[in-house]
């Protein structure tokens, strides 16, 4: 089925496509060690937080803390916030953003189309920052309605109930699960879910390590984990610097032919190091790993042309993911 | 056996504004015990009265998170790559 009566109900469900190409050994009759794309980026603003941003509207709509003409604010680097604007958008409600100002121009372009307004959070301190503005907005504003992606339930729960399900649909034999640690919803959920159906899957994040800058904090105290971080959903965590990252988003669309995030390279990076683990230990292994969103919204960030070496260094100041 | 440490700006006071600098250690534990007697306070910020490392701080080596590989127990080798970062916000959110 193919037919939507509203956007909103075209979100999920994507697909999710085999790498027989970049994959160690597609071809293998006893212990094949095959790569799966799940493409998020099929999703109706292009990025996997359609899930989250409808699921928390959602929730919050239930809960009675949205009613029509409300104002939602949200901490964001851009893709929920970009999800948070089409849905508000199409629900009558207003949204604003807190959003670093190093990031990306297509994303402040996206947002403002969709009729949203942005404060910019200090480029130094990066998400953390943004998250400490908003939550200082919150208390100065107490009319408008947070969903704060990294702590609320609703977010993990969409992974759990859609994106876990779809890929154990598609990809029974699945032995390793690998996503982006952000809010670490999709990881939280869909972990979760697969390793109540899949006792001994593996759940496997990568997180961006970013330039000297992002971890500009005055005092360790001053960190951050969200609060839907459950360490004991994954068996490892792979932290992936920006050459890396590039590497592999460059390598997704060469051998594959698809057109990634950078994100999605610092991913599959990760995917990379657990099949090529899995290929010596001559382990069946059908690795599923997330494609968060295309490239498009990057072009601008310079990671698509030149040298690599020229590339990461353009985003060395920059949140890429 | 030298290991490289990375150090992240906001520790750079104990290591004389270093960037990263070198130690010797079979486990995490012992070169974070190792890496005290030249940069003298630094283990008291990586690790808790507890003895388990700080909630806000993440020690990589190799890029692999070392709360998932046995924490302070990690072996190390030989040109391993040590990197210690403060716990932020990141990620697509």
């Amino acid at each position: 089925m193919a037919r939507y009566e509203s956007l909103l109900e075209a979100v999920g469900d994507t697909p999710l496509v085999g790498l027989p190409r970049l994959s160690p050994k597609w071809d293998d009759s006893t212990a094949h060690v095959r790569l799966w794309a799940k493409l998020e980026d099929r999703n109706p603003t292009g990025s996997i937080k359609d899930r989250a941003a409808l699921a928390m509207i959602a929730a919050a709509e239930r809960d009675g803390r949205l009613s029509p003409g409300a104002t939602i604010l949200e901490p964001t680097s851009g893709n929920t916030g970009i999800s948070l604007a089409m849905i508000a958008s199409l629900r009558g409600y207003g949204l604003v953003c807190v959003m670093p100002e190093n990031t990306s121009a297509e994303r402040r372009q996206l947002l403002e189309m969709y009729g949203a307004r942005i404060i910019a959070s200090p480029a130094a301190g990066g998400s953390n920052q943004a998250v400490a503005v908003a939550k200082q907005l919150a208390a100065e504003n107490p009319d408008w309605v947070m969903l704060y992606q990294y702590g609320n339930p609703a977010n993990a729960q969409a992974h759990y109930d859609t994106t876990g399900p779809e890929i154990l649909r598609d990809l029974p034999t699945i032995t390793h699960f690998v996503a982006g640690l952000g809010t670490t919803g999709t990881l939280m959920g869909t972990g979760r879910y697969l390793r109540e159906k899949v006792p001994d899957v593996a759940v496997i994040a990568a997180e961006p390590r970013y330039g000297e800058l992002v971890y500009g904090l005055r005092n360790i105290d001053e960190g951050f984990v969200p609060e839907l971080y459950d360490d004991t959903v994954l068996t490892s965590r792979y932290s992936v610097q920006s050459y890396d990252a590039l590497r592999r988003t460059r390598e997704l669309i060469a051998v594959e032919g698809i057109f990634a995030g950078i994100s999605t390279g610092a991913i599959l990076h990760a995917a990379l190091a657990v099949a090529d683990r899995a290929a010596a230990a001559g382990e069946r292994a059908d690795i599923a790993f997330v494609v968060c969103d295309g490239g498009w919204k990057y072009l601008s960030t310079g990671a698509y042309e030149g040298t690599l070496q020229q590339a990461s260094a353009k985003l060395e100041h920059q949140l890429w993911a | 056996m030298a290991i490289d440490v990375k150090i992240p700006t906001i520790l750079r006071t104990y290591t004389a504004g270093a960037k990263s600098v070198s130690a010797q250690g079979d486990t995490l534990g012992a070169l974070i015990d190792n890496l005290d007697l030249d940069h003298t306070g630094l283990k008291g910020r990586l690790i808790t009265d507890e003895g388990g490392l700080h909630r806000f701080v993440n020690v990589y080596v190799n890029d692999e998170d070392v709360r998932f590989t046995g924490s302070l127990d990690t072996q190390l080798k030989d040109g391993d790559a040590v990197t210690i970062l403060p716990a932020v916000a990141g990620g697509i959110a």
